[in-house]
């Protein structure tokens, strides 16, 4: 199906091909999938929902609840407040959430409905029930992309609920960017283990890697509560993984509320979680736990044990750039190349931060901000690699040039354990570490002539 | 079940005086397993392989229809990337067409293909920009057929989107020879050739004697649909897709249609019959009974051993048109199994009052339903398998129900009388399967479990 890719690139101005990000409003969706109790709803035409349930529903493999305004070519003309008006009345009468998220759609944007008024005329009209509420963000989608719509609806919740009352309290802020159910459930062990009291907003663990009960549960029973966002405002201190995904709702509880955050990686790879775990020490002002310690070493000892391996492979890693920055990071550590490195996301600071990592050990590596992988499939022609690291759609490029793929990021339509197992912290590195590992292995494997076919490595 | 009150009327049960009132927009505010317009004119168009296919709106439409359908090629396979014109703030306020003038340029060339889709979406249609405009300069800059595709998502649900890409193959129809199609030949219309489906039929049509033009438009070719007005007649499969383009190929060029189903032994053999009758060539029609009785006599027994364990299970089905509805139905019935529930997201008042007729009294008929209502009958009827879509399948599983894709991510091919045995293999194993017992629910109800 690649058989088309020159190896020379050409200019392109006007042009994706083979796209590396999608749309703001998957992102919101997925972020408000992670707060107990809320239908996200999308405001605009019934595809876009559809779409962005169908891609989440194959990521995860969980049905996904999201509601619609299902526009018509009137809304488009005349607008969608009748349409959001109608909604709210619906989903409270049949649906019965908590909260419902609302996020735009490239449609709704350009015809300029403007939400707030529209949801303070469902309040006048009583149309939200005692208790419950409507929070929004803005989610244009040729603004930014998936990730800018995740981190514009966590700062919706953080807009509409998050208050301080005066007396803070000893709990501390988490946002954890967009990572896995899994991820979100180990940052909670993470800081259990420091006896920190902690909100996590989202928190799609236990909603989206839902056990089989037998039952469809419309909402699981999962997610940060609404409560909880409210205290955010009361909070000692915010903690925000990930420059794309999370600094802004922080810089929000700073401003609305006082509460002051820094903003970390994530904390994929040794290097990364370091400064987490630094960061809760700090916050608590205790000793790492032993525990932790040991899992650290684990991780160690397993890429001193494997680093001939790894030493020196060259690498391509795409995907969203948080998770970017620090798999690059984490590949620079244990002694691989990463020549090729490229987002489809926007944001100059990506290519000037994944150039100071790797300006001592790959000084000539690609790196691209709004790259796409068509343009990743031509550096690859150009510069072959020994594997490479990203979401699925790496699999054409994975075939036609005969170069393993570890599955890393989002989406990940073709494969599962993604959103079960961790790869932030030093387990998750563990996991991350093995799999790299064993791709490697597999190939030597496979292409090693028969008298130098190895059984034990 | 509670439903929402505007919806009332679009559920009905088999048996009863009252029609289902569909066709009308979903309900806003409910979780509507329907899509758009831009949607159903990316699935049909989408199957033509050496065609470019560029979606001119923001990444998102681009993204998610990005080789999500499993429509094979038998060559070129442009269609399997996704190109995009990445649509910015800066094009919403300066407009967009100059971008995508820009893209046309920057692409023809270089993967030179045989004709180029520019679908319209949401965004650029709203903005308002002269895709038409911009189609005609890059067809007399590069000589190619570059069509505009009307599939603003607004427009409507998919149906909308099916007759906008019907509109924009009569663009390509009739501007190709016709010298040497013999009187026996024919066009597929409305086939995507999910699973290789497309290289059944053809292979049937073969055997009998009859040419196939153009397949419209799974493996479809642009030099092919170009020349399809010599063909003599119109197969029209999954007719809610494709009965509007072959109603206008009747009107412009006098080439009749019919409209079939390949799914199912009674339905294919149906179909096949119908070809040569309209034929009325005897030899055609001696090639047609004896492929028709040994296809037959090949999967009966296949279906007679897999029956043995279907007989008296129960399923339920929400597909896309009502066509799949009608072949889904009878196929399940000679397996031995009854339809419990019945929805389409776009069926119409006529097509549920066939679905009334074809099922047994109670089965429930919902028009554009939704994952709570679905649920609810699915476990109230203690149904054995249900036959959807990617959005329907994590429901199944997670009542412990089995689940086939009749829809875009199937991997099977189920046209054709091969496919009717795949159908039943493929219904066995997850009607079958041991994994439903360690499901709570069921486990409790057999009693394995406190
Ligand atoms: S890009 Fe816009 S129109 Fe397309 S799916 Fe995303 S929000 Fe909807």
């Amino acid at each position: 199906m690649l058989e088309m890719t020159p190896a020379t690139s050409t200019e392109r101005t006007a042009l994706k091909i083979n796209p590396a990000k999608t749309c703001q409003p998957v992102g919101a969706m997925y972020a408000a999938l992670g707060v107990h109790g809320c239908l996200p709803h999308s405001h605009g035409s019934q595809g876009c929902c559809a779409y962005h349930r169908s891609h989440l529903t194959r990521h995860f493999k969980e049905p996904i609840m999201a509601s619609t305004s299902s526009f018509t070519e009137g809304s488009s003309v005349f607008g969608g407040m009748a349409n959001l008006q109608q909604a709210v009345s619906t989903i409270f009468e049949m649906y019965d959430p908590e909260i419902i998220a609302v996020h735009t759609t490239c449609l709704s944007e350009t015809i300029g409905d403007d939400i707030p008024t529209i949801i303070g005329k469902c309040q006048n009209e009583g149309k939200i029930p005692e208790g419950k509420v409507i929070v929004h963000a803005n989610t244009p989608s040729y603004v930014g992309f998936h990730v800018t719509g995740f981190s514009n609806m966590v700062k919706g919740f953080v807009k509409y609920l998050a208050a301080s009352t005066g007396r803070r309290s000893e709990a501390v802020n988490l946002i954890p960017g967009w990572v896995e159910p899994s991820d979100m459930a180990e940052l909670k062990r993470y800081t259990a283990a420091f006896n920190l009291p902690t909100i996590m907003l989202p928190d799609t663990s236990s909603v989206l890697d839902a056990p089989a009960t037998g039952e469809h549960s419309f909402y699981p029973k999962g997610g940060t509560t609404v409560a909880q966002i409210r205290a955010m405002g009361d909070a000692r201190h915010t903690l925000a993984l990930g420059a794309w995904a999370s600094s802004d709702a922080a810089e929000l509880l700073t401003k609305q509320c006082e509460v002051p955050h820094e903003v970390l990686d994530l904390p994929i790879g040794l290097a990364a979680t370091d400064r987490f775990i630094s960061a809760l020490a700090k916050l608590t002002g205790t000793a790492v736990p032993q525990g932790i310690e040991d899992e650290r070493g684990r991780l160690v000892d397993v890429i001193n044990d494997m680093h001939q391996y790894l030493g020196g492979k060259k690498v391509a890693i795409w995907g969203d750039p948080d998770q970017v920055i620090a798999l690059t990071e984490f590949c620079r550590d244990m002694d691989m190349k990463p020549v090729h490195v490229l987002t489809g996301g926007n944001g100059q600071a990506f290519e000037e931060r994944i150039k100071a990592i790797l300006a001592d050990s790959v000084p000539g590596a690609n790196v691209k901000q709004q790259g796409d992988l068509f343009l990743m499939h031509q550096w690859i022609k150009k510069e072959p690699v020994d594997l490479m690291i990203g979401t699925t759609y790496g699999k054409f490029i994975s075939r036609a040039e005969d170069i393993p793929l570890v599955r890393f990021g989002w989406p990940i339509l073709d494969r599962v354990g993604h959103s079960y197992f961790p790869s932030v912290g030093y387990t998750g590195g563990l996991r991350l570490a093995t799999q790299l590992i064993s791709a490697i292995q597999e190939r030597q494997d496979r292409d090693a002539p028969d008298h130098a076919f190895e059984l034990v490595m | 079940m509670k439903l929402i009150s505007e919806r009332s009327k679009q559920v009905v049960t088999a048996g009863d005086a009252r029609a289902v009132v569909c066709d009308r927009p979903s309900v806003a505010g409910s979780v509507t397993q329907r899509a758009c317009t831009f949607c159903g004119s990316r699935v049909v168009l989408y199957p033509i392989g050496d065609a470019l296919h560029l979606v001119h709106g923001p990444v998102g439409c681009a993204a998610y229809t990005w080789d999500i359908r499993g429509a094979l090629s038998s060559g070129m396979q442009l269609h399997r990337n996704s190109f995009n014109t990445d649509i910015r703030e800066t094009e919403v306020i300066f407009g967009g067409e100059k971008k995508l003038a820009r893209a046309l340029r920057e692409l023809i060339p270089v993967h030179r293909p045989k004709a180029a889709f520019v679908y319209a979406t949401c965004l650029t249609g709203v903005i308002g920009d002269d895709v038409e405009a911009v189609c005609r300069g890059a067809a007399a800059e590069f000589g190619i057929p570059v069509i505009p595709v009307q599939s603003e998502g607004f427009r409507g649900t998919k149906k909308h989107g099916y007759s906008a890409a019907c509109a924009a193959l009569t663009q390509l129809i009739g501007t190709g020879d016709t010298a040497g199609i013999g009187p026996l030949s024919v066009n597929i219309l409305g086939d995507f050739n999910i699973a290789g489906e497309i290289w059944t039929i053809k292979g049937y049509l073969e055997r009998m004697g009859v040419e196939v033009v153009a397949s419209m438009t799974g493996d479809g070719r642009v030099d092919d649909i170009r020349r399809a007005h010599g063909a003599k007649l119109n197969i029209v499969q999954c007719a809610g897709s494709m009965t509007s383009l072959a109603r206008m190929m009747q009107e412009k060029y006098g080439i009749p249609y019919v409209q079939v189903s390949f799914f199912g032994l009674e339905d294919c053999a149906a179909a096949l019959y119908e070809v040569a009758r309209h034929f009325a060539d005897q030899a055609v029609l001696e090639r047609t009974r004896a492929l028709v009785r040994e296809e037959t006599a090949a999967v009966l027994p296949v279906m007679a051993e897999l029956r043995r364990d279907l007989e008296g299970k129960v399923a339920a089905l929400y597909v896309g048109g009502a066509f799949k509805a009608f072949s889904l139905v009878k196929a399940l019935r000679q397996l031995g199994m009854r339809v419990a529930m019945a929805g389409t997201q776009t069926g119409a008042q006529a097509d549920y009052e066939h679905l009334k007729e074809l099922c047994d009294a109670g089965t429930i008929l919902a028009d554009d339903s939704n994952p709570l209502e679905m649920a609810a009958w699915l476990a109230e009827r203690d149904v054995d398998l249900f036959i959807g879509g990617v959005k329907e399948r994590p429901v199944a599983y997670k009542l412990g129900i089995g689940f086939c894709d009749h829809n875009h991510e199937r991997k099977i091919g189920l046209a054709g009388f091969v496919g009717m045995a795949a159908f039943a293999r493929e219904v066995h194993a997850t009607v079958m399967s041991p994994v439903w017992k360690l499901v709570p629910r069921r486990a409790r109800a057999s009693g394995a479990q406190p």
